[in-house]
């Protein structure tokens, strides 16, 4: 049966967690995560969830708990952010590496110095290359749809790999929307339990996180590469299930396309600033502008195929980030899709706008004046700036 | 590991190695520059070495006095480095 709640971000991602009865929870908390963990201890304190709750001394520590939770096969959560997450960066690897299925949530913050508590995109993706899959939601229902769903994703056996489910800080971590929940027996129909393949366990013996030389470490590497394919295919997969089974899809479930289709401009977002930018193409094209939205779910694996498909017709590709990738061409996220379109003889022009770093609010204008640069770009029929600040102060 | 031909298709993933002490087939001797050198009649049996050695590799035989297992000895020379009657020597080995 399904409820609907008031929840706030964090305790939808708790929930989520609750329902999928995981056996290990090892987290410490950080601003603006610690709401997530905060819930989960009361939960297991108040004997409403049957997991062990590890307080450790670290992030470090937190996911180097998880990975030996994982190792004889419980199934194991964390949630960290930002510096927290810096932190974790070690393990990490180990965990991708050792093909581990943990799934933690990273409510984004900005990176320190200065040291600033709220969102945007720099901690995760700074992360991109670390072998986990990351998806971006948009409001707190998504955050407990894929929260369950990450579960799935990562333990399936084409894919073993850790997940990060991705909400921004404050903005969807404390915020509360209506968020309609599971029952325990909708989830065990959904979810099944963890069958891992390999385990350390005594009357077994196995060695997990050996070394491995020149001769092996790239056949390992060549591994996580066709599992992030496989993961590919099954998120496809698992959102469909869940959309058959519970009503709610989110696009293919790597994207989500917004009035694509007849549009000359096509803004792309990640996480919840989807939603404003949403709001600006309605408004956009009340005024007759041919403007669409495309929203990347899932960073990791990377959408490319699917992004080239949805925007074939675009004529103007406006990337929109909340994270920078200093030195280089705006945030993340812009190389990407650039480089998705760039042995297209036929392409859009791509250009890049970084916003809303270190909290600051995105509004709707905001995407309004990138639209028009955008208009810019498509008279003129030239890029003359590879990416712009938005809403900075230029003196 | 074995040093069969096996690539990314077929390797375990995860790097697990489903061999229990499957590090006994990997003689790390090929590492060593300098090879310990026992001379019994110097030794105290204080079993100084065996305390040392980082790869275990020294064994104390019943009658207190030391045998060394050359496969696995990689040369750190920590054990000639301990030991205080110089029973334990190192030298260069030639090719």
């Amino acid at each position: 049966m399904k409820k609907r709640l008031s929840l706030e971000g964090s305790e939808a991602v708790a929930m989520a967690v609750k329902l999928a009865d995981v056996d290990l929870i090892a987290a410490y908390p950080i601003t603006p995560q610690t709401h997530i963990v905060e819930i989960l201890s009361k939960y297991v304190a108040d004997g409403n969830i049957n997991s062990e709750y590890m307080n450790v001394e670290s992030e470090h520590s937190a996911l180097s708990a998880c990975i030996g939770g994982a190792a004889v096969g419980s199934r194991v959560f964390t949630a960290t952010s930002s510096q927290g997450l810096a932190l974790m960066h070690e393990m990490l690897y180990i965990a991708s590496g050792c093909r581990l299925p943990i799934v933690m949530a990273v409510a984004n913050r900005a990176l320190s110095a200065p040291l600033n508590i709220w969102c945007d995109h720099s901690d995760s993706m700074t992360e991109r290359d670390s072998g986990w899959i990351q998806i971006y939601v948009e409001d707190c229902q998504e955050a407990f749809d894929s929260t369950l769903q990450a579960f799935k994703i990562a333990e399936d056996e084409r894919v073993l790999l850790p997940v990060m489910i991705c909400l921004d800080g404050f903005i969807l971590s404390h915020v509360i929307e209506a968020v309609e929940v599971l029952d325990k027996s909708d989830v065990a129909k959904f979810l099944s339990p963890w069958k891992p393949k390999y385990t350390l366990d005594p009357g077994h013996p196995l060695t997990m996180g050996a070394w491995a030389s020149p001769r092996y470490y790239m056949e390992f590497k060549r591994q996580q590469e066709e599992a992030m394919k496989e993961a590919k295919a099954l998120m496809k997969e698992v959102n469909k299930q869940y959309g058959k089974m519970f009503g709610r899809k989110y696009g293919d479930g790597l994207i989500e396309t917004f009035k694509v289709e007849d549009a000359d401009i096509v803004l792309v977002t990640l996480g919840s600033m989807t939603g404003v930018a949403r709001v600006a193409v309605e408004k956009l094209r009340e005024e007759g502008k041919a403007v669409g939205l495309l929203r990347i779910r899932c960073f990791r694996p990377f959408p490319s195929e699917e992004i080239r498909g949805a925007l074939k017709h675009a004529k103007v590709v406006a990337v929109v980030s909340r994270d920078i990738s200093l030195g280089a061409s705006g945030g993340a996220a812009l190389s990407e899709v650039r480089s998705a379109f760039y042995e297209l003889k036929r392409k859009p022009h791509i250009i890049g706008f970084v916003i809303g770093l270190g909290g600051r609010d995105i509004r709707v204008e905001d995407f309004v004046t990138i639209t028009e640069k955008a208009s810019g770009v498509l008279e003129k029929d030239s890029v003359e700036k590879d990416f712009e600040f938005i809403g900075l102060e230029e003196c | 590991m074995s040093e069969k031909r096996r690539g990314w298709k077929n390797l375990p993933i995860g790097a697990v190695i489903l061999e229990p002490g499957s590090s006994v087939n990997n003689k790390t001797s090929s590492w060593r520059t300098f090879k310990p050198v026992y001379d019994k009649s110097k030794c105290s049996k204080c079993a100084l070495c065996w305390t040392y050695c980082p790869e275990g590799i020294i064994s104390i035989l019943e009658d207190g006095f030391i045998e060394i297992n050359l496969d696995y000895c990689k040369g750190c020379g920590v054990c000639a480095r301990e030991c205080p009657t110089k029973a334990l020597v190192m030298i260069e080995e030639k090719v």
